[in-house]
């Protein structure tokens, strides 16, 4: 028992070196404590009501978020706004829809049902729009990146001049945590480029915290009743190894021989 | 099953039992004579049957969601985790469960290797074990595909584009393994059919798993032969239903953990950007548990050389049972084979690292020499090995370890001597 237990720690130690290992270039990323980590880690409701507000009115006017309604925004788990504030926030986008009886596309204001209204009509438009780059869908665009909620946090905060013998082409930035440095989003963020109404100092540090929270509940929208299920489910599992541990015994012991 | 003399208690049962001996069966099953002595490396087979159930009813409902199109697949992946009730639960199982499973299936593996498992009677289960891992294997990458995100999409260009290798036909196949001249929306349907198949097959393999088992019995850790029933040997049921249920609980609470806590660490970001096949990535690499045979595949530097390296280097574990000459099965009384036993376990943990790495420099010449040794390992050291090696004699039987030579005999000789003072 205690041997196989030894056994098996090790390999777990050595692969969990090997996968440390393995996450390629190593770069510190800027650190920040996240509410949302750990065995019970919940999103901050307020840093997502904000980074909510960061993303409408900085981030959406170029990135797309296709694959959330604003119905998400009233569910639980998430920034919670009361369903009246998500029917208002909904409604303040124009949507287009039809055809109507007489064939005709129309616009109307947003419904809860509706999905987030793209900046774009389509790829090629905001390629047209944006020198040729596609700005990435941000619907899961935390879980796409390798460093995660960290590296979206830095590179939000990584704009600066270039270092010396680095000549940058027109539309093209540096950006100290963009992979190859280059980057063709100029910085989106700058102290006071949003008005918070909760009293929140909107400093570029804060923005970018509050946006990236908000980015990993559109990434994983029921973070919180998996960390709540988990932590039950694992208990649970612990209980029930223990009894079986010693059912197991008491069985075993009928015959003169080690477990 | 030819021993059983099995009447049923009830006429109902009777009447049944006579037209279909099932009663004959699960009768088999609880008193299946198993050697005391198993340890916990041994309790992975019935992990095994877990993790394949889990895959299969997870999958099942998973694909009741999911949409099989190009364009659509990512999508109702995205459907799946936001909207489906609990769909990020079953997903994040299935996902997960993928990796528990070929973790259970390595541990499984490298313990027959260490107590000989495979040996004489028991090559046919060893050779269904390996057809099993290959099902797995492919299984397991065409459900990498299914996403239909920028892994999955490069990973099946790259592993599809290995038939190429074969000489003369091999572009007319790669055409034919897609559907069309590019991995696209024909491919996506096919693997998504194989995908749902295959399992299947892995199931119908299992029972003839289980079955070729159950004629001469359990290994054990000793390796010797046993009689059976005997004093060496307990019922299936309940010694080893609850000795293999305690280890299973272990595993789940593991295997939670990355379902709760880290669902996607095993998995790769570019996963989660949509497949684009104008745009590669920086890296393709598969998932873990096929680094090894990566490594090896990359460590080659002509195409079909490193296609028929890869490929040797699973079905020369077919032949291992006559490759290995040794008459003595358990690696506890073989001093020599034990050493080179962890060599191999170190190599081919060294190949799965290096197979994450980029195939230059150091790293390829690290593959290319564990690539050769792990050849080595099977051609030429253990055929040598059993005529050289001067073994520890084995004991007479498992009860009566008089000669045993490890430290769990001696602790269950001490627990032995106690009870008879």
């Amino acid at each position: 028992m205690k041997v196989f237990c030894k056994k098996f720690t090790i390999i777990f130690i050595v692969l969990g070196v090997f996968n440390i290992s393995n996450a390629a270039e190593k770069v510190d990323y800027l650190k920040t404590d996240w509410s949302f980590k750990g065995l019970f880690g919940k999103f901050d409701r307020g840093a997502l009501q904000r980074g909510y507000q960061v993303y409408t009115e900085v981030c959406s006017s170029c990135h797309s978020m296709k694959y959330l309604s604003y119905r998400n925004l009233a569910e639980k788990g998430g920034p919670e706004f009361t369903e009246a504030q998500a029917k208002v926030i909904a409604a303040s986008f124009e949507v287009k829809d039809g055809p109507n009886a007489d064939g005709e596309m129309f616009t109307r204001p947003g419904k809860l049902s509706d999905k987030f209204v793209m900046p774009y009509d389509n790829v090629k438009a905001a390629q047209a729009a944006n020198g040729g780059a596609y700005p990435p869908d941000m619907s899961v665009l935390v879980k796409a990146r390798g460093g995660g909620v960290d590296y979206i946090y830095s590179l939000l905060q990584g704009y600066d001049d270039p270092p010396e013998g680095i000549s940058l082409d027109e539309g093209v930035y540096y950006n100290k945590y963009m992979y190859g440095n280059k980057i063709k989003m100029a910085s989106p963020l700058s102290d006071g480029i949003v008005e918070y109404s909760d009293g929140t100092i909107a400093t570029v540090e804060q923005m970018s915290k509050d946006v990236t929270t908000f980015l990993m509940w559109t990434a994983e929208p029921h973070l919180e009743a998996r960390h709540k299920m988990g932590f039950k489910a694992i208990v649970y599992l612990i209980i029930l190894t223990v009894l079986v541990y010693f059912s197991m015994k008491k069985i075993w012991s009928r015959i003169e021989t080690e477990v | 099953m030819s021993d059983h003399n099995y009447t049923p208690q009830s006429k109902v049962g009777k009447w049944f039992n006579d037209r279909l001996p099932l009663l004959t069966l699960a009768n088999h099953l609880t008193d299946y004579p198993t050697p005391k002595n198993l340890n916990y490396w041994w309790t992975f087979g019935g992990i095994l049957t877990f993790c394949l159930i889990t895959q299969i009813v997870t999958g099942l409902t998973l694909a009741m969601h999911y949409i099989a199109h190009a364009d659509m697949a990512f999508e109702s992946v995205e459907h799946i985790m936001r909207d489906v009730n609990y769909g990020w639960l079953i997903r994040y199982i299935h996902a997960n469960g993928a990796s528990m499973f070929f973790l259970a299936v390595y541990i499984h593996i490298f313990r027959s290797l260490f107590y000989g498992s495979y040996k004489s009677p028991r090559e046919i289960i060893w050779i269904i074990g390996i057809i099993i891992y290959l099902l797995m294997m492919a299984a397991a990458f065409m459900g990498y595909v299914l996403p239909w995100g920028q892994m999955s999409f490069w990973g099946a260009t790259v592993i599809t584009n290995l038939f190429s290798a074969i000489p003369l036909v091999g572009e007319g196949i790669v055409t034919w393994l897609w559907g069309g001249y590019s991995v696209d929306n024909p491919t996506l349907t096919r693997f998504f059919t194989l995908h749902y198949l295959i399992p299947f097959l892995i199931l119908g393999l299992v029972v003839l798993h289980i079955w070729a088992l159950h004629v001469p019995g359990n290994n054990n850790p000793v390796g010797i032969d046993i009689q059976k029933p005997s004093k060496d040997t307990v019922p299936f049921h309940p010694y080893i239903v609850i000795k293999d249920g305690f280890a299973l609980l272990m595993f789940m609470i593991v295997f939670a953990f990355f379902v709760f806590y880290t669902p996607n660490i095993l998995g790769h970001a570019d996963n989660y950007i949509e497949a684009d096949p104008l745009v590669t990535p920086a890296h393709i690499v598969p998932e873990w548990y096929l680094l090894p045979f990566y490594a090896i595949l990359r460590s080659v530097p002509d195409k079909l050389l490193g296609v028929i390296a890869m490929l040797s280097a699973i079905l020369i574990l077919a032949a291992l049972p006559w490759l290995d000459t040794s008459k003595i099965r358990s690696a506890v009384f073989r001093p020599l084979y034990r050493q080179f036993y962890w060599i191999l376990v170190a190599d081919v943990l060294i190949l799965g690292y290096v197979g994450a790495m980029p195939a230059e420099g150091l790293y390829l010449l690290i593959a290319r020499v564990a690539t050769a040794y792990y050849f080595l390992h099977f051609l030429v050291i253990l055929p040598l090995l059993g005529f050289r090696e001067k073994t520890i004699p084995l004991p007479l039987s498992i009860t009566d370890p008089v000669l045993g030579g490890s430290t769990n005999f001696a602790t269950a000789k001490n627990k032995e001597k106690s009870v008879i003072k």
